[in-house]
């Protein structure tokens, strides 16, 4: 019966060689490609789902930006329009105020100018008056004064006059 | 049919089996026990059956050195050249008066050992290709590239990455998955009966021997200074250690048993295997000889025995190259204790 547990020396020399030859190609040409592509994939597939996660969060974070920018430009907004309304008001009452003040001015003035030209032919007519009377008196005085007795009568006249006054 | 009733049939043609008497002395008796070894052993030539007393064989190239130089011939005409020579064989093994010849003929066993070679480089050398010239964005590989990187991954995430350290990986890494797929491809070929695989491969102590051999070189010649301090002076109460040191002899033995173990467990695991695929297939024709209804009867549980046999083998072969590289790393890894951490340690 042949021994089964004695190693066969020429079987040992075949298998160091055969297997020196197969670990020789194996470990050169065969499990460094697919270790190192699965090493490769791992990593590659570890930072798509961190990117993912990232990009997500970013695309919150984006959102929650774009809430608070409409929510200012909002506020932005009705304070623009409030500061319109205040603006818009002020300056109707300024104009308003301006052209009652304008307005007073303008009425003023013409009063001033009317009563100027009131005064102005007042004096006038006076001095006409003044004028015409001294004319008509001039007149009057000239044909009374040809006659002596209606000098004197007119002088008791004047006379009477002063004295009713009196 | 149902089943039961099957089994009934089964069980009254056996009881009718064993009650008949033996009817007829088979011309020739079989002798399982030597049909076992020889079918397990090396061989020079690869017997693949005998027809009327006349072998078939696949004839292999003899080499041997003896006194007068270097010979070399066909194992067809081993018989006569042999003793043209002065030689004798004994047990399938040369010999030159008492003293064995140095022999490294092409046996049956080196002839699947190369079959096993060239199947993995034309397996792995091509898979590896497909990587060439490929982004790690264009995905997994499909079919039989993925089978075989589903296994390789499955060897280096889950047993190298497990228990050797980072920075040592790249240094063992191709040794444990050749020692796997080789154990696998060969354990997987040895259960094929024909002509391409049948060779008791890896139940041959040689290959077990060169396998545990390479385990424990690896294991020695990079071990670090912890894994010898382990050895020689180990972490034990001091009357351990001296003046008798028990614990480091203790150790020191380890250092041998450790591989020995590997080389036994593998060897004993498919040769047991075989030798039950065969024993079983002559308890057919044992029980043929001895009556064809006991034949039919003890042969047909001894089929679907060798049918449950050959599913497990299968798993065996599998369980085997497993365990071969997971305590070789193991091995492997507790030399390097102390370094750095692996992630997770394997029982």
């Amino acid at each position: 019966m042949p021994s089964f547990l004695t190693p066969d020396f020429g079987l040992l020399f075949w298998m160091l060689l055969a297997f020196l030859i197969v670990l020789g190609i194996l470990a050169k040409f065969g499990f460094p490609a697919i270790i190192n592509m699965v090493e490769e994939r791992k990593k590659y597939i570890d930072q798509s789902l961190k990117s993912a996660y990232e990009a997500n969060e970013k695309l919150a974070n984006i959102q929650a930006e774009s809430d608070n920018i409409l929510k200012e430009a909002r506020t932005r907004q009705s304070e623009i329009l409030r500061d319109a309304n205040q603006t818009r008001d002020q300056i109707i009452s300024q104009a308003k105020q301006k052209a009652s003040a304008e307005g007073a001015r303008i009425l003023d003035e013409a009063r001033k100018q009317i009563d100027a030209e009131q005064e102005k032919a007042r004096r006038e007519n006076r001095e006409q008056i003044v004028d015409l009377s001294v004319q008509i008196a001039s007149k009057v005085l000239a044909k009374h004064l040809e006659e002596e007795d209606s000098q004197k009568e007119w002088v008791n006249q004047l006379l009477d006059k002063i004295n009713a006054d009196k | 049919m149902k089943p039961f009733i099957k089994y009934i049939l089964l069980g009254a043609l056996l009881l009718f089996g064993l009650s008949l008497p033996q009817e007829s002395k088979a011309a020739e008796e079989i002798n399982a026990t030597q049909l076992v070894m020889e079918h397990t052993a090396d061989a020079h030539d690869w017997h693949i059956t005998t027809i009327n007393g006349h072998a078939i064989s696949i004839p292999l190239p003899v080499i041997i050195k003896t006194s007068q130089g270097w010979q070399c011939f066909m194992s067809s005409q081993m018989g006569p050249k042999l003793q043209s020579l002065g030689l004798t064989l004994k047990d399938g093994k040369i010999y030159e008066g008492s003293k064995r010849v140095l022999d490294i003929s092409i046996t049956k066993d080196v002839v699947q050992l190369w079959i096993v070679v060239i199947l993995l480089i034309i397996i792995f050398v091509p898979c590896s290709r497909w990587y060439k010239g490929k982004k790690p964005s264009d995905g997994a590989p499909k079919g039989f590239v993925g089978l075989i990187e589903m296994l390789t991954m499955f060897i280096y995430d889950d047993i190298i990455k497990e228990t050797i350290p980072e920075k040592h990986i790249h240094k063992y890494a191709p040794f444990l998955l050749t020692a796997f797929f080789f154990i696998f491809l060969s354990n997987i070929m040895g259960l094929i009966p024909i002509f391409p695989g049948g060779a008791n491969l890896t139940g041959n102590i040689a290959i077990t021997f060169f396998l545990a051999l390479c385990t424990m070189l690896l294991v020695n010649l990079f071990g670090n200074k912890h894994y010898w301090k382990d050895i020689f002076w180990p972490d034990v109460p001091w009357w351990l250690k001296v003046p008798i040191p028990i614990i480091p002899v203790i150790e020191l033995f380890g250092v041998f048993t450790k591989p020995f173990a590997l080389m036994i467990r593998l060897f004993a695991n498919i040769f047991g295997g075989h030798a039950v695929a065969i024993s079983l297939t002559c308890v057919i024709f044992i029980t043929f000889q001895k009556s064809i209804v006991t034949g039919a009867s003890v042969g047909s549980i001894s089929f679907l025995l060798m049918i449950f046999m050959d599913f497990l083998e299968l798993l065996v072969a599998f369980i085997q190259a497993f365990v071969f590289t997971m305590l070789s790393s193991v091995f492997i890894g507790l030399a390097h204790q102390g370094e750095e951490e692996p992630q997770k340690k394997l029982a």
